[in-house]
């Protein structure tokens, strides 16, 4: 029991708070090198904006972890938020279906829009916005369930099916989606728990596709994963572009650059450049994002 | 020799063969050539030369103190052959006489025979301890001898201190076994006398109580009843309505508490609901006798029922508020531990707080909820005082919450308090009664164990 509960202590969301503090600290020596930053370079807007964000700032109690930040994520593009650690690119992203609404010393402010509305308005119900806005978290973390439940879940909270029929097709479905169906069809009743860590992954993505999300938002989803099974997580990241807006914060340069179109390069709180993905890897515009994607700090 | 002083004495044999043993390691050590090695630590070699020193000696001393008892009884009953004295039966007695004169005028008052007795009985006292303190210390120093003279840089020291830790751990797990298994046999050796006098099934299924026996054989009430029916119904009556109300109430509590309640709330809240384990059961029993029984009765009369001024309602609800604790703490605990990321989980599909709660977090926290119901049950089962105070003792069969009931462990005190004769069937009544509950707690146990092991969630 105390393990689980230094487990719990170390998850997110503490360690994000954690991360925050550590940016306060670094922003000094930020400030002693001088480093040059005024605005946003590249393009942060698009033409079909599904969020549009302005002006978003983060903070911890005191300590500010995301700065100014203004992006536009277009609907059924892949992005993907690179930097190094503690750059406020998991704060971003928790931002973006108030995830980080569970964290009691966490302020934001600014304006986020989906679809032309406020998320942080009075009104809006962070639970409805969860169901159209799913995510997928770095840890895989399946419920202590059956592999049907797991998938279930959502539905049936959200009252998706009105028989078991409907149900089972839907649960077969999202599995079908998320590529995970053929290894685990005649064991559903088995407890998601005892999967791979892979196939958790994906397990944890059906279950998400299974709410029928517009948006997934993935927090490092393959950084706990070995190469076999990153790799399938890739390419179903892009069927899934097919049908969602997704955005991916990644530490894997390589992973940013095989399956997203656009790139925005995040430090120390702040966007630095955003871009498409060819142009952001072969030709970064700002002194640090090419200094980040030529590997000379992060 | 006294004890206290040959323990103390040992101890500082102990400790000098430490320091030796520790020094001579160190010294050894020194005069090495090469200087690469992870050696030892010399510490470890003085704890196996203590240990060596101390254990053989503690042992010899345990083994020594067990018989010296009945030797020196033997002794003096040989001698006592020589006066032509005493049956076994009385033999007892008269020793106890002689034993029991620790004053010069006791002496005094002694016949002249007697105190002959009690002198000789002295005599085979005094050699008999010297015997054994010799015995022991000559045992300590020859050890502490052997060890200095034995122990060398090649002693596996760290080998054999981590065997010795490991015996010492089993040494105190077994004491905890050995106690129940011993509490469990006095009991069932007890409870097989009653059950000589008592028919088995005339006991686990007779409904009537009544275990007092008249004096004469023509009063009314001349034999007795032991039908423990009623006191088992009564136990669960009261213990039943004790979980309705704690159960609810402290799993509420609990995810209140490690849920909803901010940071300042819980640290205030949590040790408040904690005190309320720590309040005296009697203090519960007379609330519940002087304030509740009164209310619950005027509450029931303004309604038109007859409720008892001692009533199983009352006793159960009180018991009910005393175990909340023990749900509410258990559960918050278990509650808390489950990992922030199943929640997460659940909240990122779109599940609101309380649905999470129901469907993520209590599942995953189930062995933990049903331990902390199943010790508040223990408690409300083996509670005696509130009972009292409120039920009353009457030994009513019925299931009517607002009748006086009477426990399974009030009748126990009840027969056991004040002068006793230790072989009638009304006393060993109280152990026959200690069994059944023993074993129903031991049945509700496993029960609940099974159940989940059944519905758990394991989430890693």
């Amino acid at each position: 029991m105390v393990k689980n509960m230094n487990k719990a202590l170390l998850s997110k969301p503490s360690g994000l708070v954690e991360q925050a503090l550590k940016v306060n600290k670094q922003t000094t020596t930020e400030d002693a090198l001088n480093i040059d930053y005024t605005a946003t370079v590249g393009q942060p807007n698009c033409q079909n904006a599904k969020f549009s964000t302005q002006n978003v700032n983060v903070y911890y109690a005191n300590n500010q972890a995301i700065h100014d930040v203004s992006l536009d994520i277009g609907a059924h593009e892949v992005i993907a938020l690179i930097g190094p650690s503690g750059c406020g690119k998991s704060t971003y992203l928790r931002c973006l279906n108030r995830m980080n609404d569970t964290i009691d010393i966490c302020r934001v402010e600014g304006q986020i829009l989906l679809d032309q509305e406020n998320i942080y308005h009075q009104k809006q119900d962070p639970v409805l916005l969860r169901a159209r806005v799913g995510m997928v978290f770095q840890k895989p973390n399946p419920f202590p369930k059956s592999i049907y439940d797991n998938v279930a879940y959502g539905p049936r909270i959200h009252g998706l099916t009105s028989n078991k029929a409907e149900l089972d097709e839907l649960v077969e479905a999202s599995l079908i989606k998320a590529g995970l169906f053929q290894e685990v069809k005649d064991r559903l009743q088995a407890p998601g728990t005892g999967l791979s860590g892979g196939q958790q992954q994906r397990l944890c993505i059906a279950r998400t596709i299974a709410v029928q999300p517009e948006v997934i938002l993935m927090d490092e989803p393959a950084s706990a994963l070995d190469p076999i099974a990153t790799a399938k997580i890739e390419e179903l990241i892009n069927e899934l572009k097919e049908n969602f807006t997704i955005v991916i914060v990644t530490h894997s340069m390589q992973q940013a650059a095989r399956v997203s179109q656009r790139t925005a390069y995040f430090h120390m709180g702040r966007l630095i450049e955003v871009g498409d993905t060819n142009q952001i890897f072969t030709n970064p515009a700002h002194e640090l994002t090419e200094k980040y994607i030529t590997g000379r700090f992060g | 020799m006294k004890i206290s002083a040959l323990i103390i004495l040992l101890l500082v044999f102990a400790a000098f063969s430490y320091f030796m043993a520790k020094q001579k390691i160190t010294t050894a050590y020194r005069q090495r050539q090469q200087k690469t090695k992870i050696l030892t630590l010399p510490k470890y070699f003085g704890y196996v030369a203590a240990l060596c020193s101390l254990l053989p000696a503690l042992i010899v001393m345990l083994l020594l103190q067990l018989i010296e008892e009945p030797y020196i009884n033997s002794e003096i009953s040989n001698y006592l052959t020589h006066y032509e004295h005493s049956s076994d039966n009385d033999l007892g007695l008269y020793l106890n006489e002689i034993k029991s004169a620790d004053t010069a005028d006791k002496v005094a008052a002694l016949s002249a025979e007697k105190q002959q007795v009690y002198h000789r009985y002295h005599e085979i006292e005094t050699t008999t301890k010297r015997t054994h303190t010799t015995i022991v210390l000559s045992i300590a120093v020859l050890f502490v001898i052997w060890g200095m003279r034995k122990i060398n840089t090649d002693t596996p020291a760290r080998k054999v201190f981590e065997k010795i830790i490991e015996g010492l751990l089993l040494l105190a797990a077994s004491i905890a076994i050995m106690t129940t298994v011993g509490i469990v046999f006095s009991v069932l050796f007890e409870s097989t006398r009653f059950f000589g006098e008592v028919p088995v099934l005339s006991f686990m299924l007779g409904t009537e109580w009544s275990p007092q026996t008249a004096i004469r054989a023509d009063q009314v009430g001349s034999s007795a009843a032991f039908g423990a029916v009623p006191l088992f119904i009564g136990t669960m009556l009261i213990s039943f309505i004790a979980l309705l109300v704690s159960v609810p109430l402290g799993l509420m509590s609990a995810i209140y508490l490690s849920e909803y309640a901010s940071h300042s709330v819980r640290s205030v809240a949590k040790p408040i609901l904690e005190i309320l384990a720590g309040i005296p059961t009697v203090v519960y029993g007379f609330f519940a006798a002087l304030t509740v029984a009164p209310w619950i009765r005027g509450l029931g009369e303004s309604i038109g029922l007859s409720v008892a001024s001692e009533s199983a309602l009352a006793a159960g609800l009180v018991m009910g508020i005393m175990i909340i604790p023990f749900v509410s703490s258990l559960s918050d605990d278990v509650l808390s531990a489950v990992p922030q990321s199943l929640k997460e989980g659940s909240l990122g599909l779109g599940a609101t707080h309380s649905e999470t709660i129901i469907k993520v977090l209590i599942p995953a926290a189930l062995p933990g909820i049903v331990g902390g119901v199943l010790l508040a049950a223990s408690r409300a089962i083996g509670e005696t005082m509130i009972v009292v105070m409120a039920a009353g003792l009457a030994a009513n069969l019925t299931v009517n919450p607002l009748e006086a009931v009477t426990t399974v462990t009030v009748q126990i005190v009840t027969l056991l308090t004040g002068d006793q004769e230790f072989d009638s069937a009304k006393t060993l009544a109280a152990f026959a009664l200690g069994l059944m509950l023993f074993v129903t707690t031991l049945v509700l146990n496993v029960i609940a164990l099974h159940v989940v092991r059944k519905y758990r969630e394991q989430y890693e």
